[in-house]
């Protein structure tokens, strides 16, 4: 039997009792079955990309804006690839390094969406950045960009470094959203700073249980989303890890699966580290003698 | 019809059109699908529906943007 490929047991009359089912995540008015966003980037070909994006199972996808090329009638677009009534597409801001621009290029993307009549079209991925080497995000123009974009009538989803002070005054902003990042875009480190990413989601969270807040970026392999999932995110985006991986299908069905793992071992609870052993079979009835 | 021409910045290059040419009638120039765009004319947004009546104009910059791959 290939187990490898089996869908996680939720629920089966076998059991005494149903596995109650989990929520959805909500972002704004927006409802997602898979807590997996992927991107659209980086695939070798057009091909790979769609195929990758059918095996994660994610719902909501994220694309860039960028000029449309010239006297080139032949060229493929992606949106020939993406079946914009299956998929949430969600436009990205990346490579805008001032609040203005990010702004231009949010409505820019909303212009593209709304002809294909795409819920994500009041959808934005605020990303503005401060540096090209770290491509870390610019906090005071993000912030800027974010209260800017809100005004406009966007849903924003905000990139964001690990610090909770920044996480806390986008959402005060109005963010969607607070997406915070792992380790820097493309990286591959993981999550560097489960420490912060643990006081953001009690920040965020304090009087707002449902308030999502999305790890983005820095995910190398599978086991990155399912600590990113343990620790209380309500969901991972990532691009590179997929689409960079050997073999990306087959990395888009790991991710699947560890988004899913790690969002039921933080719904159920895990136990607490402990210095020294707990036996799990019992003491007494032992019939063995102990040498010592 | 006049042969007058005029130069405006098109997507980054400097792009003779003649005068009184439209938004739809300059992405026919540069060979764009209309379907999947967004115009932009001095950083502002050209609605769709107004592309066909919008004229462009000495000195303009126009961007025409689509979605492409992207994390």
């Amino acid at each position: 039997m290939n187990s490898s490929t089996a869908p996680p047991v939720t629920g089966s009359d076998q059991l005494a009792a149903p596995i109650p089912p989990d929520y959805p995540l909500r972002i704004g008015e927006i409802q997602l079955d898979s807590r997996l966003i992927i991107g659209t980037g980086k695939y070798d070909t057009l091909e790979l990309m769609r195929d990758s994006l059918e095996v994660s199972g994610s719902q909501a996808i994220t694309v860039a804006v960028r000029r449309e090329k010239m006297y080139d009638r032949s060229g493929q677009n992606i949106l020939d690839y993406i079946d914009p009534e299956k998929y949430l597409l969600l436009p990205n801001t990346a490579g805008c390094y001032t609040a203005e621009d990010a702004v231009r290029v949010a409505k820019l993307g909303r212009e593209i969406l709304r002809a294909l009549n795409n819920p994500g079209a009041d959808w934005v991925k605020l990303e503005v950045l401060g540096d090209s080497k770290t491509l870390l995000p610019d906090p005071i123009a993000t912030v800027e960009a974010c209260h800017g974009l809100v005004e406009a009538g966007f849903q924003v989803l905000c990139y964001t470094s690990d610090d909770p002070i920044v996480a806390k005054r986008l959402k005060a902003a109005g963010a969607a959203s607070v997406m915070p990042a792992g380790s820097p875009i493309g990286s591959g480190q993981g999550i560097l700073n489960p420490n912060n990413l643990r006081i953001i989601l009690e920040y965020l969270k304090e009087d707002d249980p449902t308030y999502p807040v999305i790890v983005d970026a820095g995910v190398g392999t599978a086991s990155d989303v399912a600590v990113a999932m343990e620790l209380g995110a309500d969901g991972v985006l990532l691009n590179s890890a997929i689409a960079h991986a050997r073999d990306p299908r087959r990395m888009a069905m790991a991710m699947k699966y560890a988004t899913l793992a790690g969002r039921d071992a933080y719904l159920s609870g895990r136990i607490p580290r402990r210095l020294y052993a707990t036996a799990s079979s019992p003491e007494e009835g032992v019939i063995t003698t102990r040498p010592w | 019809m006049t042969d007058q021409a005029i130069t405006l910045t098109f997507n980054g290059r400097p792009t003779e059109v003649p005068r009184g040419t439209t938004i739809t009638q300059l992405l026919e120039i540069g060979e764009i699908r209309a379907s999947v765009v967004a115009v932009e004319r001095n950083k502002e947004i050209v609605p769709r529906e107004q592309h066909a009546t919008t004229e462009v104009e000495a000195g303009d910059t126009i961007e025409a943007v689509t979605l492409v791959g992207g994390g």
